[in-house]
């Protein structure tokens, strides 16, 4: 067969390209152009180099915002992976109640970012809050809007509410692959039910289990919505994390500049954890194909 | 070790069963003799597997005992049970090095650690696995799985039976050959009751003493490879035993004679007046090419399959196999085919009947 060159084939390829500039490099790049210069308005723009960046890395306000979101990354992953992989061991397998189970699981996930923040900001009040009522009725001195504490309890639980099900789900998922007959070879081995999931389980849900950290670590790492309507990231700083604080220093002060080196720095971290789970998985993945 | 006897065992998987079919199990009365070997041979869904983890414990039958000895186990948990069970695809412990697969049996009842690790280094021999003991079991080829399944099965000492559910299925020939072998000496050496699922005739003759042929949820005999080669209790055990099948033509039976589409055929018994379904049935290698003598034969084929000669023929419009020995010539004047009279077997609605002396 005679193969026919013809680059014209090259424009076929032109469409995506537009979209792809307009929609993500062209944004990405005003925002280098920003990272770069420095302006007074009128569109007046003045090279400054990197000093944007150097004033960033050594900036303790970024350096804060950083300490909590690593904090918040942390702790709700230490709670939602084992609360997720302890709440799919427990739930049916099949039958009526597995799909009440799967939709009543699914339900946090649906409803939109701010209307989660808005549900737990009622919730949590003190005056009309059935959370917040319920505590004070019960001596419990908690008021999430003065309390740097609660604050961080309030947008800790409101996040394992919203997410624990994603974690709870895909080890579910991950749970029904396993065949009938390793079970069934751990009882005539007579293994205890801690040697069950330490060898047979975990092992098989290790791949999900990977997934559901990585989607939950990037996630949690920008989050923004939730906090930012519960207590709009204080008191004072206390719940400030980088989302809420890049905000503020983009369309709060209109320091474009700086949040602009900031918002670079913030999605080569991201990039650079997810590239790291990303080559993890993959290594699993060649181990157990070997 | 002691002896398995199950008691008007039956089951199903639904739950209110009525009809005979609901049943993937009927209704059986066994004995399996302590440090018997034996096969369960049947073809796939006929409700080996059901019976085994009956056995195992890991189902509940819907009726009926099972006792081991004396004691009554139907309520007894698999693990009470001490029983071991090969599966059909390799069952291993991915993240466990080989021998802390081996082992995990043992740790996980307490053994002594210096007697668990002579016990795995004898396994690991047996398997031929000892170079890799301490490697990884996840990445191991398939077979190398299932030898260490295997191995797991046999590592404990004390147990009641071990069970294998088809456990050569994913193994090379060679290899399959081997650990048969292996599992025999075993069988000799520590004389456990082992229990042998396989829908493969060869691997059930080979490796049992009593082979227990199971068709559509029923025992339908029990005996040595022999009793099943000559007298096979019930024509599915005359099909699925011996390659081929036995030979099966409806018959109508008088006395010490049958008849065949008018042709008569002498028995080697007498047999009282049979209703339903009759057939007599002749193994291929009881039949014989005559110039004459016996049944019209029109040959379609023959097979050289190296020892013998296969002949596919037709009697009366019915496919018919004929075993020849290699070497005498089928010429053209072999019309009919004649039988040992002694080695006919007479059935009524699939079952055999015994005939009386003549």
């Amino acid at each position: 067969m005679i193969k026919t060159q013809n680059n014209k084939a090259w424009f076929l390829v032109l469409p995506v390209l537009v979209v792809v500039a307009f929609s993500a490099v062209l944004p990405l790049m005003t925002v280098v152009n920003y990272a770069m210069n420095d302006t007074f308005g009128n569109n007046q723009f003045f090279w400054v180099g990197l000093e944007w960046f150097e004033e960033m890395v050594t900036s303790s306000r970024l350096h804060d915002a950083l300490g909590r979101q690593i904090l918040f990354s942390a702790i709700i992953l230490a709670i939602e992976v084992p609360l997720g992989i302890y709440i799919a061991l427990n739930m049916p397998k099949s039958g009526f109640w597995a799909s009440f189970c799967l939709v009543l699981m699914s339900l946090p996930l649906l409803i939109p970012f701010n209307v989660v923040g808005t549900i737990w900001q009622i919730f949590g009040r003190v005056d009309i809050g059935l959370l917040g009522h319920t505590l004070a009725g019960l001596g419990i001195d908690y008021n999430y809007t003065n309390d740097p504490f609660d604050a961080w309890m309030t947008v800790i639980v409101m996040d394992v509410w919203h997410w624990t099900s994603l974690v709870a789900l895909l080890a579910y998922a991950g749970l029904q692959s396993i065949p009938q007959a390793y079970y069934q070879a751990a009882k005539i081995d007579q293994a205890s039910r801690w040697a069950v999931f330490r060898y047979i389980e975990l092992p098989k849900m290790q791949g999900v289990l990977l997934i559901a950290i990585l989607l939950r670590f990037m996630d949690s790492f920008m989050i923004y919505t939730e906090p930012f309507v519960v207590t709009g990231g204080g008191p004072g700083n206390s719940t400030t994390f980088l989302s809420i604080d890049l905000v503020k220093m983009a369309i709060g002060q209109f320091d474009l500049g700086p949040a602009a080196a900031f918002s670079l720095m913030y999605f080569l971290v991201i990039l650079l954890v997810s590239w790291v789970f990303f080559t993890v998985m993959t290594n699993l993945d060649r181990q157990e194909g070997k | 070790m002691a002896q398995i006897t199950l008691k008007n065992l039956a089951h199903s998987y639904y739950p209110n069963p009525t009809k005979d079919q609901d049943f993937a199990l009927k209704e059986m009365d066994h004995v399996w003799q302590d440090g018997g070997a034996y096969a369960l041979l049947g073809s796939s869904g006929c409700g080996k597997t059901t019976l085994l983890n009956i056995i195992s414990g890991l189902l509940r039958p819907s009726q009926g005992r099972v006792l081991f000895g004396n004691r009554d186990v139907t309520d007894a948990a698999t693990s009470e049970r001490n029983i071991a069970q090969v599966f059909q695809f390799p069952v291993v412990y991915d993240t466990m090095t080989v021998r802390d697969n081996l082992a995990f049996p043992l740790r996980n009842r307490g053994m002594d650690p210096k007697y668990i690790a002579e016990r795995v280094q004898a396994i690991a021999q047996m398997i031929g696995m000892e170079d890799r003991l301490s490697r990884k079991a996840q990445g191991l080829t398939a077979d190398a799985k299932q030898k260490i399944s295997l191995g797991r099965g046999m590592v404990r000492e004390d147990v009641n039976a071990i069970l294998f559910d088809e456990p050569l299925t994913v193994i090379d020939p060679h290899m399959k050959w081997e650990l048969r072998t292996q599992l025999k000496k075993l069988h000799r050496d520590f004389g456990h009751t082992m229990i042998y699922v396989t829908h493969d005739q060869t691997e059930a003759l080979t490796f049992a003493d009593k082979v227990v042929v199971m068709y559509d949820g029923r025992v339908v005999q029990m005996g040595t490879p022999e009793e099943l080669f000559e007298t096979p209790q019930h024509t599915f055990v005359g099909y699925f035993i011996g390659s081929p099948g036995m030979n099966l033509l409806d018959a109508q039976i008088d006395g010490s004679r049958a008849h065949v589409y008018g042709q008569s055929v002498a028995l080697g018994a007498t047999y009282a007046p049979l209703s339903g379904r009759t057939q007599i049935g002749i193994r291929p290698e009881h039949a014989k090419l005559t110039a004459g003598d016996g049944l019209p034969v029109s040959i379609r084929r023959v097979e050289d399959v190296g020892r013998h000669r296969l002949i596919r023929a037709e009697v009366m419009g019915q496919p018919f196999s004929i075993v020849a020995p290699e070497g005498k010539e089928i010429g053209a004047d072999l019309t009919h085919v004649a039988f040992v009279p002694q080695k006919i077997n007479v059935y009524a609605d699939d079952w055999r009947v015994q005939g009386g002396a003549l």
